[in-house]
């Protein structure tokens, strides 16, 4: 192949390619770094080294040009993203991922349009246009048309459309500028949702089989539009997690799919390998919460069977035995072993700071304490060890379920700080309870049990806790913050 | 003939890019999910690279301009900022001097 003499061999198409594969390598590599928490920094970093590479090759490519425009892009890109990292607390972590998501979404579909209005004629079927390499495209005449580019685009503009309007919202409700609670159609909610979808999808099949016609265009984006709020309102707030990951896995094969649409491996490979990861979390979130992923999308927790187990659990004839703060701090210094298990309370009363002032008192007198960590505890996998990491605990201080199940039995004090069903003795000993099957912190076989709470009202699953009328458990009730801070300030007093 | 191979090729790499993301990923323990989330959400940022190559083709009006550099806006935002705040929140978990010195030995 004879390259004309003006292109060095930076602009070498084979070159770049090279460049391509580098960048996903790094990609892969990457990840797998993040699977430790000792390698996981470095992961990140050596992902990124692999994004800045793909930014760079595509960037020599030979066509490329409008320089100006893309400076302001990658300007305003930067200064906009970079503050808005730098100084989101921890706590708001899962919306600004919704929010980060969201904008990938909305990339997505902006690019998916633009495609669109360039192509015109040739977009869909009886299209000419053939791409040739991930640089180049050539358009020929005759010769069967690459319907497919319509119909990755076309797919990339719809999921990536729901993306982008699904991720708002849920930074919406967890940002509390929208409520958290579900807002439905009630009944009709899912035939809207259907409704939609089919629309969506129908004005995609016509603009792949050759309507020419913006109007149809833009219909199919607002459709997406409106499917993507159908979506996510209805979901309650303390289901987020699941979404934005379902959402992150979408903006995932959404790139996917405009990497084929573009002939850009880059894209493809690293549009997928989100896509898998985001079905797996997905997948592994809504287990653990005990929930199919097809429940949580046709509507808010608090179907049918959730009712009825409520109203059942309602009977509860047990009493509930309530403590004081200073009966708490004296329990707990006296304890040998202590186990906190932290929950979405906490992270809603930012408490984490004054539950680690709690652990340096009491190990001062010689308490061994460790946290133990459900999986879905706060709002995100993973979300309390950030929140206790950003307050200074030790790695190894955190156990996870099952790790920190077995230990409970020679437990004398099991602190329970905001954390609710993922304590409940029903999903173990009550078949007929909703949440029957969720594993669960089994808090209930050490020796005593103190919880913090605000009030005796249920968690997000609707039902009582069991936990809370056993005799060897004391509620203290509270904001968590103050609570713990009155333990600590009484546990100086002892 | 061309056009077929470059479709399949794609596919394949489709494919097999979805069987690495699964094992590499399904690896990865519970307590690292929020930071996996966060990065793998930057990496789909990646999508900025289509903004940037569709505004260098011929054929962009006016209006396609403008939304193409609303997309590589928001990629950029996407890549930016989604690698910062994972990197912030993955600088939390390394062990500090002051709190962790005596469990230094069992990690290193």
């Amino acid at each position: 192949m004879s390259l004309p003499l003006a292109s060095s061999f930076l602009q070498d198409e084979s070159f770049l390619d090279v460049l391509y594969i580098i960048a996903f390598a790094l990609f892969i590599q990457g990840l797998r770094g993040l699977s430790g928490p000792t390698t996981a920094v470095r992961g990140n970093r050596i992902a990124a080294v692999g994004m800045a590479i793909a930014v760079i090759a595509t960037l020599l490519n030979p066509s490329e040009g409008n320089w100006g425009l893309i400076v302001i892009g990658v300007v305003i890109g930067t200064a906009v993203g970079i503050p808005a990292a730098r100084n989101v607390k921890m706590t708001a972590m899962p919306q600004m991922v919704a929010l980060f998501n969201g904008v990938g979404g909305g990339a997505v579909f902006l690019i998916a349009w633009a495609e669109f209005r360039r192509h015109g004629s040739t977009y869909g079927a009886h299209t000419v246009h053939v791409s040739t390499g991930p640089f180049s495209s050539l358009t020929i005449t005759g010769g069967a048309a690459p319907t497919y580019i319509a119909i990755f685009s076309v797919f990339a503009a719809i999921v990536g459309s729901v993306s982008f309007w699904g991720s708002n919202i849920a930074f919406g409700k967890l940002q509390e500028i929208l409520p958290g609670r579900p807002i439905t159609f009630g009944r009709a909610q899912q035939w809207v949702n259907l409704l939609l979808l089919v629309l969506a999808l129908a004005a995609g099949i016509d603009l792949v089989a050759g309507a020419h016609s913006e109007l149809v265009f833009v219909g199919m984006l607002i459709c997406a539009a409106l499917l993507g709020n159908a979506v996510v309102l209805p979901i309650g707030g303390a289901d987020m997690p699941v979404v934005i990951s379902m959402l992150n896995a979408f903006t995932g094969l959404s790139a996917a799919a405009t990497g084929i649409a573009l002939n850009n491996t880059a894209l493809i490979v690293a549009g997928m390998i989100v896509g898998a990861s985001g079905t797996i979390l997905t997948n592994l979130m809504a287990v653990a919460m005990n929930r199919s992923i097809p429940s949580i999308i046709a509507g808010g927790f608090g179907g049918g069977g959730v009712t009825e187990g409520a109203s059942g659990a309602g009977e509860h004839a047990g009493t509930v035995r309530s403590t004081t703060a200073s009966d708490a701090a004296i329990q707990l210094a006296y304890a040998n072993r202590v186990v906190i298990v932290p929950g979405y309370g906490m992270a809603v009363a930012q408490a984490q700071h004054a539950v680690r002032e709690l652990t340096k008192e009491l190990e001062k007198r010689q308490v061994e304490v460790s946290y133990a960590i459900h999986p879905v505890a706060g709002r995100m996998p993973g979300h309390m060890n950030v929140l206790l990491a950003e307050a200074d605990v030790p790695y190894d201080q955190l156990k996870e379920m099952e790790e920190a199940n077995p230990e409970f039995q020679r437990t004398d004090v099991s602190l329970v700080i905001g954390a609710n069903d993922v304590t409940n003795p029903a999903a173990k000993n009550t078949p007929s309870s909703p949440i029957y099957g969720m594993p669960i912190l089994e808090v209930s076989d050490s020796h005593s049990v103190i919880v913090i709470k605000r009030s005796m009202n249920p968690g997000f699953a609707g039902i009582e806790n069991e936990l809370y009328y056993d005799p060897k458990t004391e509620m203290l009730f509270g904001d968590a913050k103050s609570a713990v801070s009155e333990i600590t300030a009484e546990l100086a007093n002892i | 003939m061309i056009i077929a191979s470059v479709l399949t090729t794609n596919l394949a790499i489709l494919v097999l890019a979805g069987f690495i993301g699964f094992v590499v990923i399904s690896k990865v323990p519970n307590t690292l999910h929020t930071p996996l989330m966060s990065g793998t959400n930057a990496i789909h940022g990646i999508v900025v690279l289509g903004g940037l190559l569709v505004i260098g083709l011929s054929g962009n009006d006016a209006f396609n301009k403008i939304i193409l550099v609303i997309a590589i806006a928001f990629g950029t935002i996407n890549v930016v900022g989604g690698f910062l705040v994972t990197d912030r929140m993955l600088e939390m978990f390394k062990s500090k001097p002051k709190s962790g010195g005596d469990d230094e030995g069992k990690s290193s």
